[in-house]
């Protein structure tokens, strides 16, 4: 049987009315958790194994996809209403998706992330069930050095693509990178900055971070206003659903955020939120509307959220080839697979081929389920806007603070949680961009440890960082994007360059 | 709104652990050993009627040593705690310098364990562990090593090869990775000249052809793995990678005894046994005086590998 056989063979089997029971289940469940900033799909997979052990196979990896998928599209319903991430994939959702939702665009804004977000895993799971194997070589060829040189790009890129002021992105963006030093280096495993406090030795969780920044700064901005009246948040202006416009403007984005996403979750190391950082920086050099990015452009949700999709579905390339699992989800993913005695690797598709089949299957009938489940909920979502400011605020306060200590009871990190809302709040009230400390403190530590390693196995010699063909034309490509501006500026074209960017300083 | 419900349906099925006979610490992330093993020890416990209902906690950190602080000072004397930990512990402990040790709580057993593997890639010129030992002995730098953590089992392992093969332990070129897989990468990609994890991590990838195994740290050959041990490479090396569980500190002795009594008859259960065997673990069930003599054996051997080392001072 061909790889069609396999996967129409797939589709018939998961198609069970009882197996459809589960994926909603699957569904439900991890749209519900992608929402509470916390509580993880890892957590809420670990939590259900102990149950599906009484399911056969089939029935409890289609619920497992059904969380992953459902986590991934979650996370963006908080991020674009609350502008609090419900994981750390979503964070730049918030960036364009919030400022849209106040303008009364929360409708589009959801409706190009759901519909994004299913045709990105549509594609990537498509991409997954023909082209594994062939992707999995390529995912390998990137050894440290190459990773160091894709975080260079990412850091270029993304810290252009933040704030009018360079000066003030990169500020935020060192902060980032100092708070990405506390805790034990990897490396060598002594402690560093944590001040012998025991909490501080696992470093600062992202999560929480993000959303003290976004959440509770923003939270105590709006409070701290004279004239309450200033910003007023529309819940509704024009259609709940995408205008035609909105449409042209989105499916570009959609597409480039999966062809961006897919690989760099395929990659032991890469990580969603990276694919979200160059989908956003992409959008926006090529955007005709760069002016809008900040204040609510479309295209900077729509090409994120189908990275963060299209990265899920990378993330199962070297756990179904390798046996390699790259996020914690897919851990336990891979603990179900060995509970029912499999043992994914490179045999897994020659030794189980209705298994690999009937996962495939699930993904995609999963991914078709969250769009029914979502696109009629999004008239009731952007209700949620309509709410008096002072009770919605109130009430992100509570849903902030209940996430994080549900994820970790512990005093510290409420006091994090609190502190960083401090800094977010000072950061706004200067005009500081919040999103670079965000990016420095997922990046920082990456960026750090591949470098070293390289370097390690290097024995010291940094021209093993240009060997590489791939790392010399990933730094060749940031080096170009630094230096162009500046010659661009130099000869005295800053104005086009200003509107082309949007962040002349 | 539905999902503020939601979110306190949540917090209130975490924050109700009071109808547990057990409530087990997994100090690490889910999806790692200590949880999976944590999670095992909650289905078998339950299915064969030893608890009525047992409860799984993961509090991650820092090699275990957060969820170790934690356990030891909040459950003084409570004789339904317990901790999953292990010898990757026992080192974290010495490199973190963690105020609390496992002298802090009552360690109850081992309850698994996995013996390491040195791997080397497939399209690697090395083809036994003497090429690679011998490559060592050459230029200890440019034999870069990936494995787990730095300061865990794998580093200690790299640690006592270079040792007993005479070679200054702090100049080996040990690469730290988040866990196996990470490293696993890394091996396939060329990008180091040898790995080395848990036997299970490679198993896959070995059988596929595609990683060369040169050796395990067992103290004799195991069955059906086609490699010598590190003794018969003529390494005086042998080591076990070791999970455990732990009870509260505080315990009197007929508590200490009912908790014993409830594992041992759980890793002697058929079901124990055939979870070991699904998840490729070991079983090295060993309790009483006897755990405790190796217990503090492989503390003070684990001490002064890390000193040799030079992660700790």
């Amino acid at each position: 049987m061909g790889a069609f056989d396999f996967l129409m063979q797939g589709l018939a089997t998961a198609a069970d009315p009882m197996l459809l029971f589960y994926a909603l289940i699957g569904v439900t469940l991890g749209t519900a958790v992608g929402v509470l900033p916390g509580i993880g799909p890892a957590l809420t997979v670990a939590l259900l194994l102990p149950v599906t052990y009484r399911l056969d196979p089939a029935g409890s990896l289609i619920m497992f996809a059904g969380i992953y998928y459902g986590g991934m599209y979650g996370g963006s319903t908080t991020s674009i209403l609350l502008n609090t991430p419900g994981e750390s994939a979503s964070i730049i959702t918030a960036l364009e998706g919030n400022k849209m939702a106040r303008k009364g665009r929360g409708g589009p804004a959801l409706a190009t992330a759901a519909i994004g977000s299913f045709i990105a895993g549509l594609i990537a799971t498509l991409l997954l069930a023909f082209l594994a194997p062939t992707i999995v070589k390529l995912a390998l060829v990137f050894g440290p050095r190459e990773y160091f040189a894709l975080m260079v790009l990412a850091f270029v890129t993304v810290s252009a693509a933040f704030g009018d002021s360079a000066l003030r992105g990169l500020t935020s963006l060192f902060l980032g990178l100092a708070l990405a030093c506390v805790g034990i280096d990897q490396l060598t495993g002594q402690a560093r900055l944590s001040f012998g406090q025991a909490e501080l030795l696992d470093g600062i969780e992202v999560t929480t971070m993000a959303v003290a920044m976004f959440a509770v700064g923003e939270a105590l901005f709006i409070a701290g206003q004279r004239d309450q009246h200033d910003d007023e948040v529309t819940a509704v202006k024009g259609s709940v659903w995408m205008s035609r416009s909105d449409w042209a403007r989105s499916w570009k984005p959609w597409l480039r955020g999966t062809v961006i996403g897919f690989p760099i979750g395929a990659m032991p190391a890469g990580g969603a939120e990276i694919g979200t950082f160059l989908s956003y920086a992409t959008e926006k050099k090529l955007s005709k509307h760069p002016e809008e990015f900040g204040q609510g452009a479309i295209e900077g949700v729509a090409g994120p959220e189908a990275a963060n999709n299209a990265s899920a579905a990378g993330t199962l390339v070297p756990l179904l080839t390798l046996g390699l699992p790259t996020s914690a989800t897919a851990a336990i993913m891979l603990a179900g697979f060995q509970q029912f005695g499999l043992q994914p690797g490179p045999l897994l598709f020659a030794t189980n081929p209705t298994l690999v089949w009937g996962l495939i299957a699930s993904l995609l009938i999963a991914n078709a389920m969250l769009l029914v489940l979502n696109l009629p909920l999004i008239g009731l979502w952007v209700k949620l806007l309509t709410v008096p400011k002072p009770w919605l605020y109130a009430g992100i306060l509570l849903f902030a603070t209940l996430g994080t200590i549900g994820a970790n009871p512990s005093s510290v990190e409420l006091g994090m949680l609190l502190g960083f809302g401090v800094l977010g709040y000072v950061m706004r009230l200067y005009g500081y961009p919040i999103a670079p400390i965000v990016v420095g403190l997922i990046l920082g530590p990456m960026a750090e440890q591949q470098l070293r390693r390289a370097l390690s196995i290097s024995q010291g010699d940094w021209s093993y960082l240009l060997h590489s063909p791939i790392a010399a034309t990933l730094l060749g490509i940031a080096a170009l994007a630094l230096i162009v501006p500046l010659i661009l500026r130099a000869r005295g074209k800053g104005q086009v360059l200003a509107q082309l960017a949007g962040d002349e300083d | 709104m539905k999902h503020l419900v939601l979110a306190s349906l949540f917090a209130g099925a975490m924050a109700l652990p009071a109808m547990a006979d057990y409530t087990i610490i997994a100090p690490a992330n889910p999806g790692g050993g200590w949880d999976q093993t944590a999670r095992t020890m909650q289905t078998v416990l339950q299915e064969e009627g030893i608890s009525k209902s047992v409860q799984v906690q993961n509090v991650p950190g820092a090699g275990g040593t957060i969820g170790l602080a934690q356990f030891a000072s909040q459950n003084k004397g409570n004789p339904d705690a317990l901790i999953v930990g292990g010898y990757v512990m026992v080192g974290a402990i010495l490199t973190n310098n963690s105020p609390v040790s496992l002298k802090d709580v009552t360690p109850i057993a081992r309850l698994t364990g996995e013996y390491e593997a040195i791997v080397v890639p497939a399209a690697s010129e090395i083809q036994d562990m003497a090429g690679l030992v011998e490559k060592l002995k050459a230029d200890p730098g440019a034999v870069s090593w990936a494995g787990g953590s730095a300061g865990g089992t794998d580093h200690i392992a790299v640690g006592l090869i270079a040792k007993a093969a005479g070679v200054d332990p702090t100049r080996i070129n040990y690469i730290a990775y988040s866990g196996g897989g990470e490293a696993l990468a890394a091996i396939l990609g060329n990008q180091v000249t040898a790995g080395i994890s848990s036997l299970g991590e490679f198993e896959a990838q070995i059988q596929a052809g595609t990683l060369r195994l040169l050796a395990v740290s067992a103290p004799e050959r195991l069955e059906g793995v086609d490699a010598p041990t590190l003794q018969e490479a003529g390494l005086d090396v042998t080591l076990e990678n070791w999970r455990m569980v732990a009870a509260a500190p505080g315990l009197s002795d007929e508590q200490k005894a009912k908790v014993t009594a409830d594992v041992e008859k759980m890793a002697k259960s058929e079901n124990w046994q055939k979870q070991l065997a699904d998840k490729g673990w070991m079983d090295t069930f060993l309790a009483g005086p006897e755990f405790d003599a190796q217990l503090a054996k492989d503390t003070e051997a684990t001490a002064a590998i890390l000193k040799d080392i030079g992660l700790v001072k």
